[in-house]
Parts: structure tokens; C-alpha cells; sequence
């Protein structure tokens, strides 16, 4: 009994020490790191003065940088309804489709994803521009042109075009679980289909739509690439300020602190999720 | 439940909070006493050093030396390798320079106010004069820049101004003031775009209301706020790398530019720039060495070969910059249309953007106010 | 198997919104001007400007060095900690901690890795981003080897253990062979996601190098570039064959491991 418990320590050891002490040292250090800056400042021209400070924290409370967290919630929270209105229905489709379509179909959703993410958001710009495609087909038609580019509304479209395979995949794999006879037997019950769907099979898939919407609503909150480019810098995002600080004045403690506040927004929001996700 | 399980696994926390915050003590140590001694005493250099023990590596924008300059360098001062890294902005540039360490760059490219900034943090060598004879080269107006005066820790390489550029066949009326880019009339609505860099950012807005470009009065950069907060409904975007496309293609009809980035040369000769009638600023871009370079005496005859007028004037006949060189410039052939003809005297009109130090962070944050709307 | 029509609509609502982009792309490779927005006639000239683009070229290089470093270490430590939080441990704090670093902003992880390279003084160059991408896909490859290892059967290595085999004897012998499918599905991962990585490498990659995916960004951001058409359609052409080999070796995996 002890020499097989003693065994399954050293497996615990040889298995689980290499890869948490790489998670120690490079993510919970350089974390502790960030945390630890909040409380330092910036040098006159930059560096750190390590001097204990609270001020950082009083210079984040400010309703400039909580609007500025208001315009992200808002834009990553239009991002991912959008993506669920979107791949909700698709995942729902390819899930019925035949196996061989299946795959294709899966393919099809993530292949986009393979090409370099910069280069994808520098096609949205040749088709949104002043000169691009979708005004010269608008123009056909005797309209336009529209200011399509430089806008929340592209940024939308890029930060949807960037991550609904993430919606998709995991909504996919929620509905391909379901069992079909229960929405037989619910339709047999006389339960209409829109009835079915809305007592059965959203109810058995919401752990996907959950799973999903947080795969869409992290890396759109915390995006600093997209509202550059295809915003033309007129709206700033969470992500944009943290960069900001650290790139353009080079205030790595203030920049620190705003990181920490982006950290404890997201948590809260996964708390949040967690919790609806066990009642549902 | 929660409670429990939060606080057994508290220390493990608070340990690792602990480890970074000694970490970050230690490692701090030397940054600490560069703010309070900036300038560190020159290292002694070997004007007969061995060159070709010794390697270049420098870090400039795309497109700012020539091409073949890595092959012409290893010939002409027989060092035993160039490198060449580009960076797209001074930010990006700063941010590998500052991290700490060894950066592995020994000649850098960035702007006047960085060359500051770099030089208080004490992460610049001092320019050992006697080892780059062709600073003789420099226009006597060079030599007194002030972010630098002396060139003590930098050596300029590029020099100009700020201003408008304009399409003449899509504007209504040339513009002659910054106003007509801050208050853009009907026409030209939507197809201005403005500097993200915030002190350029704030730089139209300062010379229309009058106040200095280094002004840190609160209430003066309050008014440009506002003035910013106006225009932005107006703009096309806020851009520092693309105006001048953006001119060609015509989604921009004016735009605040840096000359030598406005295509006044471009074929369809529709491109002219104008510096607005309050005055504008005199930018420099500069050529520094890293205190961490281990190749120092090859850095210095690196810039030394840059200020030689066969090199130097490269910048002004194939990129349209102009050259704080007496000697380089001499030899241009100024072409028509080209704003290469503004004279260094000219030039000194504008005032040089210094760091401001503890002040810059009131124009970052008046960027982000602007930008927030 | 019913399909209602109205999903059709959706559907290629969906699929349009994910190609036209991708077309534009492609069909503007092919063009002889220089414009990004008229197509002038059909050349190959774009392609050949690109391969003699030294940067990206350099850029390549770089980013298959980072991608293979960073897979071969995700994928040892990712498969060993999958292979420890499902046979040697409960606690599921662990398994929180394992998965964190997939679903930490990346800017964050970004910016606190740079700050600790500048700590320690490591020189920032390619080791350093392989170091911070191993970080990410490690936690990707734990994910998928750990669903796979869910549906392996927990006997076998017990009647392993019975019959006197150490743990490390049991893993090689035993657990790693029925792991297969999963690890080349998870190394597969790690090597696409460290391929497309932008912001990690942008804030951890140094000066003297640079991956393909910051050489693009300061391409894009100095204006219209054509020939990024055609290293779009490069790229995509190279990852439908990568998707197309790897769909087959994971069928094949799976046909063995059913032997």
C-alpha cells in the first residue's frame, strides 16, 4: 500500500513538475510581476522608480479609462451576439449535414482562420474602403459611397471575422452531442419545433453558447490590433490604452495597473459565467 | 467552501508575489541610480581599434538608408558583419531599448525627444567627437538643436518640419493656416486625417492657439483638447504611416505631414505642402550609440561614414529628406516641386519637440480623452 | 435528420462573410497593376516581387524556427502535464492552473513576459518568443491530449502497474502509444497557433529579428502592398494542404489505434 502510494507521488512528480514549473515561472511570476508594478511608478523619462505607491490605482478610477472600458464591453458584447446569431444556426445545420458534408462543412468554417490573422484584417480594408469593393458594388446600384472604414462598425466586422470559428466549433460540438430522440419524442409530445428547440435543445446546448461566447468575448475585449487598423484610431479600446502605456509614454507601472483591471474585469465576467453556466 | 479553498492556497499566492516583487527589487536597482546620475562618464576608445573584430548593428525606419549600405560599410571600414533591423515607429523602437539588458543594437535611428529620453535614462555612450571627423560636415545650426545642444550624445541625420499636405486638385482653397486642418470646411469633411504620436497629435492645435510645442500648462492643453475633440467628427483617421497613399488615392485630400513623407514629387504633380502661417516644429531624426554596444569605435566610424557627403546625400536624393549636411547637400540637384529646398536658417523658425519628462504623461492623456470620444 | 431551410440562410450568410474577404484576396494576387482595388489584367508579377522580398523571406525562417521550437517543448511538457492531472492528481485547482495560460488575454501575458525577460536580463530574440509561445500551446496541447486520454481505458495501465511496471515504464509502454492521435492533433495545434501569433511576439521578439506575422504588420501599416495579396494566398494554400495532411494522419492515428 505505501510503496504504491510512494510510486504515484513520483509519478505525480515526473509528470506534473516540469509543465507547472514552466506555468510558474513564465506566467505566474511575469503576473506577479505586473501586479507588483501597480504599486511603483514611472521615471521621469520613463524606467520605474520602485517606490511603494498607491497612486496608480487612483489615477485608474476615472471615468475616461471606465469609459473607455464601457466602449469595449460594448463592442466585444455586440461581437459575440452577432457571432452567435451567426453560428448558432450554421453549427446547428452542419451538425444535421452528412458525415462526409460534416467534415467539409468544419473545414470550410476554420480554414479562413489559417491564413495570417494581419493579412486577413488587411482584406477587410480593401473591401471596406473609401475606393474598395463593396462601394464600387454599391455604386452599381447608384448608391453610396458609404464611410465604411474607420468605425466601430468595422471593428465589429473584423473582430467577428477573426474569431466565429470559435463560436462555431465549440456550438458544434454541443449539438452533435444531442441525442435526436429527444427532440422526437418532444415533437411527439406535440411540442411545436420552435417549443423544442427553446425547452430542449437550447437549454442542453447552452454549456457550448457559453463556452463559445467567451472563446469570442476575451480576445475581442482585449484586442488592440483591430480597433488600430480598421478603427483608424478613433476608438480606443481597453487593449489600445494598455499598449498605449507601455509603447507610446512608456509608463510600464500605469500600464501595469490597467492590465490588472483588465484581468479583474475578465475574471468577473467568467465568474459570472460560471455561475450561469451551473444553474443552467 | 470558497473561503476555505482561497486561503489554503494564499500563501502559495502570496510566495510568488514575493519572488517577483524581490526580483523586481533587485533588477531595479540599476535603473533607480540611472534616474539620479543620467549622464554616465564616456568609456576611453581606441581610435586604432580593430574594426574587423568588431560588428554593426543598427536599428533605423524601412526605407532610410540605402539599401546597399550594409555591403558598402563592411568594404569601406572592414568590420566583420552589418546588420540592419527595422523598426516602424520611435515607440516600438524605445520599447526594445529600454526593456533592459543587452538589446543587441549599437547605432539606433529614432527622433530628438527619444535621443532625450534614451540619453536620461542613461542608456546612451556620449559621442566622442574626435572619432567622427565629418562632423565638420554639419551645418553650424545642427550643432545647436535643443534637445542636444553640442550634440553630446546624438549626431542628426535627417532634419525638416511638420505641415500640410494638400491635394491642389481636390481642394477648394489651399490651405495657409493650421485651422483649415482643425476646422475643416464642408469640402474637405472626412478627408483630413491627423499625427496618432501625441505630441504631433497636439502640435497643430499649440501653434493655432499660439502656445509653445513643449507648453505643460494644463490649462493650454485643456484647450486643445477641446479643439481636437472637435475636429475628430471630421476626420478620415488618425494616421502616421499612410497619409501620404491616402493623398494618392484620394480618400484624403489634406493631411498633416511630415515634408519629407509628403509625395510632393509624385508624377501627377497634384501634391504640394505648406507650413502654416503660426509656425510649426523643427523635427530631427538622429543617429545615437547604446552604452551596451560592445562595438563602440565600429559605431563611431559607422556614423562618421554616414556624414560623408557621398552617403548622407542619399537620403536627400532618393527619399526626399532633407540632410543637416553642408557638404552632402551641396552636391543635391534640387528637383522642381521637391520641398528640399528649405533652408536650414528656415528651418530653425520651428521649435525643436523636447521630452517633457513627468509632463509628457499629461498629453498621453489627452490623447486618450480625444481618442475615448 | 431533419434540416430546416431557414438555416441555409444563416449558413451561407456565414460562409460569404468568410470568403469574400478571402477571394478579394486571392484574385488580387493575380493583378498586373498596382492598385488595390481595380484588377488591370492577369500576371504573376506580385509573386515574384515577393520572393525577392528578403524581410519576409527572414520573417519565414523565423516563424518555422519559433513554431518548431515552441511545438517540440509545448508538446513534451503539454502531454506529460495532461498525462499527471488525469492519472496523478484530483486537485482541480491544478487543472484551473494548467489551463490558464490559454485563456489569459494576450496582451497581458505579453506585456508581463517582457517585463520579466527585462528583469532577469534575457536578451529578447527568437529563444524568447519560443520560450513565450511553449507557454500557450503548452496549455493547448494538456487540453487536447487530456480529452483524448478521457476515452483511453485507466486499465490497462493498471494491469500495467499490477504486473510490477514503474510509472515511467507504464507511460512509454502503454499510456504514450493509445496518446498518439491526441499528441500529433495537440502538436499540430501548437504549430499553427505559434505560425499566426502576432501579439506575444511583437512585445517579446527583440530587435534583431522578426517573425512573419510583425513583418506583415509593418508592411500593412506603411500602406497598400500587393504583394501581401499574394502572400495571403501563399499562406492560405500552404495551411489547406497542412489541414488536408493532417486530417489524414489523425484518420490514420485513429485506424491504428483501433488495431
Amino acid at each position: 500500500m505505501t510503496t504504491s502510494r510512494g510510486r504515484h507521488r513520483l509519478g505525480a512528480l515526473v509528470f506534473l513538475a516540469p509543465g507547472l514549473t514552466y506555468i510558474v515561472v513564465l506566467v505566474l511570476v511575469p503576473l506577479a510581476l505586473v501586479l507588483s508594478f501597480t504599486f511603483f511608478q514611472r521615471g521621469r523619462f520613463g524606467g520605474v522608480i520602485y517606490e511603494f505607491t498607491t497612486e496608480n490605482f487612483a489615477r485608474a478610477i476615472d471615468p475616461l479609462y471606465l469609459g473607455v472600458v464601457g466602449t469595449s464591453l460594448k463592442i466585444a458584447a455586440l461581437t459575440t451576439l452577432i457571432a452567435l446569431a451567426l453560428g448558432y444556426p450554421t453549427a446547428y445545420l452542419i451538425a444535421r449535414l452528412p458525415r462526409r458534408w460534416k467534415t467539409i462543412a468544419l473545414i470550410a468554417i476554420v480554414l479562413p482562420f489559417w491564413t495570417n490573422f494581419i493579412i486577413r484584417m488587411y482584406a477587410w480594408i480593401i473591401l471596406l474602403n473609401g475606393p474598395g469593393l463593396v462601394n464600387s458594388g454599391f455604386e452599381l446600384f447608384g448608391l453610396g459611397p458609404y464611410e465604411l472604414l474607420y468605425n466601430q462598425g468595422a471593428i465589429v466586422a473584423g473582430l467577428l471575422y477573426s474569431y466565429l470559428p470559435l463560436m462555431v466549433l465549440p456550438l458544434y460540438a454541443a449539438i452533435e452531442k444531442l441525442d435526436p430522440q429527444l427532440r422526437e419524442a418532444s415533437a411527439n409530445l406535440g411540442a411545436s419545433g420552435f417549443t423544442t428547440f427553446r425547452r430542449v435543445t437550447l437549454p442542453l446546448t447552452l454549456p457550448g453558447v457559453l463556452t463559445g461566447s467567451m472563446f469570442v468575448f476575451v480576445p475581442s475585449f482585449a484586442n488592440f490590433v483591430i480597433p488600430e487598423m480598421l478603427g483608424g484610431g478613433k476608438t480606443l479600446m481597453v487593449g489600445n490604452l494598455i499598449r498605449n502605456e507601455f509603447l507610446k509614454a512608456r509608463d510600464w507601472p500605469f500600464g501595469s495597473t490597467l492590465a490588472t483591471a483588465l484581468v479583474a474585469v475578465l475574471v468577473l465576467l467568467l465568474l459570472a459565467q460560471a455561475w450561469a453556466a451551473r444553474r443552467a | 467552501m470558497f473561503r476555505s479553498r482561497f486561503t489554503r492556497r494564499l500563501p502559495a499566492v502570496a510566495t510568488v508575489a514575493g519572488l517577483a516583487l524581490a526580483v523586481a527589487a533587485c533588477g531595479g536597482g540599476s535603473s533607480d541610480s540611472a534616474e539620479t546620475a543620467p549622464r554616465a562618464t564616456a568609456e576611453q576608445l581606441d581610435p586604432n581599434a580593430d574594426l574587423t573584430k568588431q560588428s554593426i548593428n543598427i536599428t533605423v525606419w524601412d526605407g532610410y538608408t540605402p539599401k546597399e549600405l550594409p555591403e558598402k560599410v563592411k568594404e569601406k571600414l572592414k568590420v566583420s558583419k552589418m546588420n540592419v533591423t527595422l523598426h516602424a515607429t520611435n515607440e516600438e523602437a524605445m520599447t526594445k531599448l529600454t526593456v533592459g539588458g543587452d538589446s543587441g543594437i549599437d547605432v539606433a535611428f529614432v527622433s530628438g525627444q527619444y535621443a532625450q529620453a534614451l540619453n536620461e535614462q542613461g542608456l546612451l555612450e556620449p559621442i566622442h567627437a574626435e572619432l567622427i571627423p565629418n562632423l565638420a560636415n554639419l551645418y553650424p545650426e545642427a550643432t545647436q538643436l535643443s534637445y542636444d545642444k553640442g550634440n553630446k550624445y546624438s549626431v542628426p541625420y535627417t532634419w525638416g518640419t511638420t505641415g500640410i499636405c494638400y491635394r491642389t486638385d481636390l481642394v477648394k482653397a489651399k490651405p495657409t493656416s493650421w485651422n483649415d486642418l482643425l476646422k475643416p470646411p464642408a469640402w474637405a469633411e472626412k478627408k483630413v486625417t491627423m499625427m496618432t504620436t501625441e505630441r504631433w497629435l497636439a502640435l497643430p492645435a499649440l501653434k493655432a492657439l499660439g502656445y509653445s510645442v513643449n507648453t505643460d500648462k494644463d490649462e493650454e492643453i485643456a484647450k486643445v483638447k477641446e479643439l481636437l475633440v472637435q475636429q475628430k467628427p471630421k476626420l478620415l483617421q488618425y494616421d502616421d504611416t499612410t497619409f501620404g497613399d491616402k493623398l494618392k488615392s484620394g480618400e484624403a485630400i489634406m493631411v498633416e505631414a511630415w515634408d519629407g513623407w509628403c509625395p510632393t514629387t509624385d508624377e501627377k504633380k497634384n501634391i504640394e505642402f505648406v507650413v502654416p502661417k503660426e509656425g510649426s516644429d523643427l523635427w530631427v531624426d538622429t543617429m545615437v550609440i547604446m552604452k551596451s554596444s560592445k562595438n563602440k569605435e565600429a559605431a563611431h566610424a559607422f556614423i562618421n561614414y554616414v556624414l560623408d557627403p557621398e552617403i548622407h546625400s542619399w537620403a536627400a536624393e532618393n527619399i526626399n529628406y532633407k540632410v543637416p549636411n553642408k557638404a552632402a547637400m551641396e552636391k543635391v540637384q534640387v528637383p522642381e516641386g521637391s520641398l528640399l529646398g528649405i533652408k536650414p536658417a528656415e528651418l530653425l523658425n520651428g521649435e525643436s519637440i523636447i521630452d517633457l519628462g513627468q509632463a509628457s504623461t499629461k498629453y498621453t492623456r489627452m490623447s486618450a480623452e480625444v481618442t475615448a470620444r | 435528420m431533419r434540416r430546416p431551410r431557414l438555416l441555409y440562410i444563416p449558413f451561407w450568410a456565414t460562409l460569404v462573410f468568410l470568403y469574400a474577404p478571402i477571394a478579394v484576396l486571392v484574385v488580387m494576387s493575380f493583378n498586373s497593376g498596382d492598385s488595390a482595388y481595380t484588377f488591370e489584367g492577369f500576371s504573376l508579377k506580385w509573386y515574384g516581387v515577393l520572393a525577392e522580398n528578403e524581410r519576409v523571406l527572414d520573417g519565414l525562417v523565423n516563424t518555422l524556427i519559433v513554431a518548431a521550437g515552441s511545438t517540440v517543448l509545448a508538446t513534451v511538457l503539454g502531454t506529460l502535464l495532461a498525462v499527471g492531472l488525469a492519472r496523478h492528481t484530483r486537485s482541480r485547482s491544478l487543472d484551473a492552473v494548467a489551463l490558464m495560460p490559454a485563456v489569459l488575454p494576450d496582451l497581458v501575458l505579453a506585456i508581463g513576459l517582457l517585463m520579466f525577460y527585462g528583469l532577469v536580463q534575457f536578451t529578447l530574440g527568437v529563444t524568447s518568443v519560443i520560450l513565450a509561445h511553449a507557454v500557450f500551446s503548452m496549455a493547448f496541447v494538456a487540453a487536447v491530449v487530456r480529452t483524448r486520454l478521457t476515452g483511453a481505458d485507466p486499465s490497462l495501465e493498471e494491469a500495467s502497474r499490477d504486473l510490477g511496471a514503474g510509472p515511467v515504464t507504464t507511460f512509454v509502454r502503454v499510456t504514450l502509444p493509445q496518446l498518439t492521435p491526441g499528441i500529433v492533433a495537440g502538436a499540430l495545434l501548437a504549430f499553427t497557433l505559434s505560425l499566426d501569433e502576432f501579439v506575444i511576439a511583437f512585445f517579446t521578439i527583440g530587435n534583431l529579428e522578426q517573425t512573419l506575422p510583425i513583418v506583415i504588420y509593418s508592411m500593412v501599416r506603411f500602406g497598400v502592398e500587393p504583394q501581401i495579396n499574394a502572400l495571403g494566398t501563399l499562406l492560405l494554400l500552404v495551411s489547406f494542404t497542412a489541414v488536408i495532411i493532417g486530417q489524414r494522419m489523425t484518420r490514420i492515428g485513429e485506424a491504428r489505434a483501433q488495431d
